[in-house]
């Protein structure tokens, strides 16, 4: 080691560190300064109501891939997930939206189960058990609705995409109460700890007799309901059911706000309130980028570069 | 084999071992041979050779992708990096057959490089690497046909769409071309020092670090390896087809690893197959082909048939590795 890597090493991992905990933060704000400054009609309720009601489905399926993620695991069947959800709710929304909701999350339910279940008691890879979900998760939702784009005219079921309670949108106060309660899973709930220590050291949790098997299988239980979650408010809030487009390439934009937000892909930690952030900030670069007329093509590289500045400050930490 | 033992003693286990190895190839003898009887047309020269072709494609990008697995990596960028290479090359079909090879094999190099780079040089995980040079490949690839409204189409007559729909005795150039790639690359993963580092590697990095084996140029090598031959397959694609078509390749990473995984290369790094992968391929193809010739099956079961079969060889293959170690 030379001198000028140990007097400068310090300064570095302090700089690493504060980044971690609120890069992304700082990064919202500057982003809705930069917005404010240069953005024309940004400042007005109508738009920040649109920010956050988009957001909302991204943040949803973020809290859920933040738990797997906290496992040391990753779900990238969620895109799919949230198109089996959508290609359900027209079949039973004739017996009424409340059945149509619970049968779009009972699916989540059980395709979640269905990739804990390999990855817990199989022991198979996370990504690969949920990259055949990936893959034939949303061909079995194109199946189901017969590869076809449904209207929906329910205005009761429309209402939980369009709808205001006491001037907030619906969509942001579920997504709002979810994260809440996400938090109050991770810090104040023994799953919470268990899952956080399964993640930082599996081995050790195993060996300690923490219900290992049981805290994954929940996991990617409770990511695969929340995708459906997702997939019903998207759907809502299109008024259509569309499975072929419905949570394309959501995967990648829930890992990108989960990281972003300070929970490392190497699992042992879980950041609620960053991972919140993190979804709001995807939403805020899109909508820069699209009220600046920049083409969907910059978008996304701009994504592309987002996600590796923030894996290789994450992975500052994990390498100290 | 490289990197697996069997215990001699244990029957059971060396039976587990062989249908790890071979269980692929048995299952496509028996698949061709049932599809053979069961429909009429399959078994016509017209249906081989088209079938044999169109593996070829996705042979050519799963070899890069049995290199980088073996490592004990994964290149989710393959499939942009496909359609990248496929417009590039019927971009530079214009400015002559070198230009048309030459131009998408840099930039898919270059991508495939930069990943490598990445992985190697700050320990960043692979599939979070890949994943963004995937939206990035792709997005270039929409920048560079103004969002995809505009096709590159190659002038007939054009030297090189014989790459693509040329013939040699009846059978397509490309399969013949995806042959010797195979060749070269079994030759360079069991003949060769890299070859070597690559099992080292996926084995225990660790070990293959204190070994004193060049890990980190090796990585960067396989991964710039992968996006080279992507971006060959990407080639050959835009040849076949006379234009570079934006479109393809959404998935095809996933196709890639299924069929590597098929042949035998286990996910975890450390051991596996040129031949196994192009067994694989093979078995996809003709899973394909069957879908095909059902003919009253929803296309859209083709994507469930083939998540269905990924997991399915996983989980077969995780089961065979348990009773192993057993």
């Amino acid at each position: 080691m030379s001198s000028a890597t140990l007097t400068r090493t310090p300064d570095r991992a302090k700089v690493t560190a504060w980044l971690q905990n609120y890069g992304v933060y700082l990064a919202v704000v500057v982003l809705l300064l930069f917005n404010v400054v240069f953005t024309e009609n940004f400042l007005s309720a109508v738009n920040f109501r649109t920010q956050l009601v988009q957001a909302a489905p991204v943040c949803v399926v973020a809290l859920g891939m933040a738990l797997v993620i906290g496992t040391e695991g990753i779900d990238l069947s969620v895109g799919s997930v949230m198109s089996i959800a959508a290609a359900l709710i027209p079949l039973y929304l004739g017996a009424g939206p409340l059945t149509a909701i619970i049968v779009a999350v009972i699916a989540g339910v059980v395709s979640g189960l269905f990739s804990g279940y390999l990855v817990a008691y199989l022991g198979i890879q996370p990504i690969i058990a949920t990259l055949a979900l990936l893959v034939g998760g949303r061909g079995l939702a194109l199946v189901i609705a017969h590869g076809q784009l449904v209207q929906l005219h329910n205005q009761d079921f429309l209402e939980l995409g369009t709808g205001d309670l006491l001037g907030v949108p619906i969509m942001v106060i579920i997504a709002g109460v979810l994260a809440v309660l996400a938090g109050l899973v991770v810090q104040r709930t023994t799953f919470g700890r268990h899952l956080v220590a399964v993640g930082g050291n599996r081995a050790a949790s195993t060996l300690a007799g923490l219900p290992v098997k049981r805290v994954l299988i929940s996991v990617y239980v409770i990511s695969g309901a929340l995708a459906a979650v997702a997939g019903v408010l998207a759907t809502s809030r299109l008024a259509a059911s569309d499975p072929s487009d419905v949570g394309l390439l959501m995967e990648l934009s829930a890992i990108t706000a989960v990281v972003v937000g300070g929970t490392p892909l190497t699992g042992g930690r879980v950041r609620v309130l960053g991972t919140v952030f993190g979804a709001l900030l995807m939403q805020l670069v899109q909508a820069t980028l699209i009220k600046h007329n920049l083409p969907d093509s910059t978008a996304q590289m701009v994504q592309a570069a987002i996600i590796v500045v923030a894996v290789y400050v994450a992975r500052e930490r994990s390498s100290r | 084999m490289t990197a697996t033992t069997t215990q001699p003693n244990a029957s059971g286990a060396a039976f587990a071992g062989v249908l790890q190895r071979q269980g692929a190839a048995v299952v496509l003898v028996l698949g061709v041979a049932a599809a053979w009887f069961a429909f009429p047309h399959f078994g016509t020269a017209d249906n081989l050779r088209s079938l044999v072709l169109q593996g070829s494609f996705l042979a050519v990008i799963a070899l890069g992708m049995t290199f980088v697995i073996i490592s004990g990596g994964i290149d989710l960028s393959v499939g942009s990096n496909y359609a990248l290479g496929g417009v590039l090359a019927a971009y530079g079909a214009q400015y002559g057959l070198v230009v048309a090879i030459l131009l998408p094999l840099a930039v898919c190099s270059l991508i495939g490089l930069v990943n490598g780079l990445l992985i190697a040089r700050t320990g960043m995980a692979p599939f979070i690497v890949t994943l963004a040079s995937l939206l990035f490949a792709r997005g270039l690839l929409l920048a560079l046909t103004s969002e995809g409204s505009t096709t590159y189409k190659v002038e007939p007559g054009s030297a090189f769409l014989w790459l693509g729909q040329g013939t040699i005795f009846g059978i397509g150039v490309p399969v013949y071309l995806t042959l010797v790639l195979f060749a070269l690359g079994g030759l360079l993963l069991r003949r060769t020092r890299f070859g070597q580092s690559v099992f080292a590697i996926g084995g225990a990095e660790q070990s293959a670090l204190l070994m004193g084996l060049p890990v980190a140029r090796t990585k960067i090598s396989l991964y710039t390896l992968s996006g080279a031959l992507a971006g060959f397959a990407g080639v050959l694609t835009a040849a076949y087809l006379q234009s570079g078509v934006t479109v393809i390749g959404v998935g095809t990473e996933l196709d890639a690893i299924s069929v590597v995984v098929i042949g035998g290369t286990l996910l975890t790094g450390g051991a596996g197959t040129i031949v196994g992968t192009l067994v694989g391929v093979l078995l996809r193809t003709l899973i394909q082909n069957v879908i095909n010739q059902i003919g009253t099956l929803d296309s859209n079961y083709q994507t469930v048939v083939s998540g269905a079969f990924l997991l399915v060889v996983v989980v077969i293959q995780r089961l065979l590795a348990r009773s192993r170690t057993r």
